[in-house]
């Protein structure tokens, strides 16, 4: 399986990162070769193998759903590395045009 | 004698027994980063002097007052940049965190605090903990002490290299794929990767969550068990962490380990491995035999397959965790366009360096609709294999033994641009990631000067064992907690 130029621009869109026309060039030779190594894993017949997603036996951890007070040093702390704020929330551009 | 040569441990003691005190260990340490940290540059950020100094003076009042304090208190020591530090920058080596203050501490730092452990700095690494070299930091490399021309390995090589160069007593490094044992085996230090959940991941920013772990990294065994033992055990804000009794690890230490029964998979000793490597490895094992240890051949044929199923898995849980960087709620924010778009895509492709974006491409990639079952899925299949052929391995044997890395630090530079070579120095790593099993490295020789380092994986939560074979390993070798020889500056 070869990656297109499209594609790798796709992909790129997806993960919201912009590369300029060198980059995706330089991208693309090296996602193949990366591919080309992973298509190793088509060698093995894997069909009647389970998944592992996971190490540990999954269970989901649960806690009470209780009410924390909140902790306004903390709340400053965390809108003090916010790059803007207004009344105590993030502020973000324009969501739609 | 500088102070600094001694072992965490051996400081610690002379610290309890009131021969030295904190204010001096932690003196000496600077005076040591000032003389070596310029070649060295391990640290990402450093405390002052008097901000360590006030922490030390604490525990030396403690001391004297009598209050039992924990072994390592009074101790200098660094936290890899991707551990919280409340108030204290950790930037993940990126520049899309550039200049974050965690609003709180992580499990570990907690850990650590409490032990009264000293926290001198934040070490570099690579970004994100993405690389094996230390050079996708976004601010600066770090050289080998053994050999400032070379790599200190990756992607906890500052915590490795601040270890071996004396600037501080241990760090704690994350391990993904080997980014704690191969820069430990580069620099001649022990590293050792606990069975996944026995340390909490709560304020480890994550990279890969099934496969990351903390651990430490010091100048030998001893101090290795010691400080597990401090940031092991369960904690309720890390979901994957196991609830299971308290261990103490350096119980263990100095027991024999006659009639221990050692595997070693063919797979590992073959095709790219250094020839004087694997002589080391061979060397330290028939040292092993003598003490009553028996050694098999055994053979784990999918381990082949570990390096593309790691870089599967681990890309794309990467992709999917690297979303949260956004310029919204804290770090680099470029607010130049338009819309929130604009601002998603210029944040995102200024702050991010080239082998985490390479990273998330290939994540996305994978994960995307029409190549989840090509991909992905093949590899968590794929890691299910691993896991049994190992499993049936640790059924009659109590330990595997590889070497840790391929090659010997290699020379800065020299695989930059190679992604792939690069990919290849996890190769022995990548399966105790993908399995969950804890794995060790300690020095077991040098190859042209440079240290070379071998790997002991054991059954989950085995890690007590584990040290044990080391602890003896270590001390038949002769090479316990040497540090680099530094050129120091004129005086």
């Amino acid at each position: 399986m070869k990656i297109s130029r499209k594609e790798v621009e796709h992909v790129a869109a997806l993960a919201r990162l912009a590369f300029s026309p060198e980059e995706v060039e330089l991208f693309t030779r090296q996602f193949n070769d990366i591919l080309d190594y992973i298509n190793k894993l088509n060698e093995i017949d894997l069909e009647d193998v389970e998944p592992t997603s996971h190490v540990q036996p999954l269970h989901t951890v649960l806690r009470e759903d209780e009410a924390v007070p909140g902790d306004s040093a903390l709340l400053e702390a965390v809108l003090r590395e916010a790059p803007e704020t207004e009344n105590g929330f993030f502020k973000v551009p324009p969501v739609i045009d | 004698m500088h102070l600094f040569t001694l072992t965490a441990v051996e400081a610690a003691q002379a610290l309890q027994r009131r021969e030295i005190s904190s204010v001096q260990l932690v003196r000496d340490i600077y005076d040591r980063i000032d003389n070596v940290e310029p070649q060295v540059r391990g640290f990402i950020s450093l405390l002052s002097r008097e901000e360590a100094l006030a922490a030390a003076e604490n525990v030396d009042r403690m001391l004297k007052q009598g209050v039992s304090l924990s072994p390592l208190a009074g101790i200098p020591m660094a936290l890899k940049d991707n551990i919280c530090t409340n108030g204290i920058p950790t930037t993940c080596a990126s520049l899309i965190l550039k200049g974050y203050r965690p609003p709180y501490d992580a499990h570990v730092t907690t850990a650590l605090r409490e032990a009264g452990a000293i926290l001198i700095g934040k070490s570099n690494m690579d970004e994100f903990a993405m690389g094996s070299s230390t050079e996708n930091s976004a601010y600066h490399l770090t050289c080998n002490p053994w050999d400032l021309q070379r790599v200190p390995g990756g992607s906890s090589g500052g915590s490795a290299a601040l270890v071996a160069a004396g600037e501080v007593f241990f760090a704690l490094g994350s391990d993904t794929g080997g980014s704690i044992r191969q820069p430990a085996s580069f620099c001649g230090v022990v590293g050792l990767k606990p069975t996944y959940g026995l340390v909490s991941r709560y304020g480890l920013i994550a990279f890969a969550s099934s496969l990351d772990q903390i651990g430490p990294l010091t100048r030998d065994v001893q101090d290795c068990a010691y400080v597990l033992e401090i940031i092991a055990g369960h904690d309720p804000r890390d979901s994957t962490s196991v609830s299971r009794e308290k261990e103490r690890y350096t119980a263990y230490l100095g027991k024999e380990i006659k009639g221990q029964r050692v595997a070693l998979p063919v797979e590992c000793f073959g095709e790219g491995l250094e020839k004087e490597i694997k002589e080391l490895v061979m060397g330290a094992l028939a040292k092993c035999t003598e003490v009553g240890v028996s050694v098999y051949e055994a053979s784990a044929p999918s381990t082949a397959y570990a390096l593309p199923a790691y870089y599967l898995v681990a890309p794309a849980e990467a992709s999917s965790n690297l979303a949260r960087y956004d310029g919204i709620q804290y770090g680099l924010s470029i607010r130049s366009g338009s819309n929130l778009l604009d601002l998603y895509y210029a944040t995102r492709s200024k702050g991010f360096g080239a082998e985490v974006k390479r990273r998330i491409m290939l994540g996305t990639y994978a994960l995307s609709s029409g190549y989840y079952d090509a991909y992905y899925l093949k590899a968590l299949k794929m890691r299910t294999l691993i896991r049994q052929e190992f499993e049936s391995i640790f059924k009659d044997h109590d330990f595997i033994v590889t070497p840790t890395s391929p090659t010997v630090a290699f020379k800065i530079g020299e695989q930059k641009d190679d992604p792939l070579t690069m990919y290849l120095n996890d190769i022995y790593t990548i399966t105790a990631n993908l399995c969950g099993f804890p794995a060790i490295s300690i020095p077991c020789g040098f190859v042209e000067g440079m240290p070379v380092g071998l790997q002991v994986i054991g059954r989950p939560f085995d890690e007590g064992r584990m040290l044990q074979f080391c602890y003896v390993l270590e001390s038949l070798l002769g090479l316990k907690g040497r540090l680099a020889e530094m050129k120091l500056k004129e005086e």
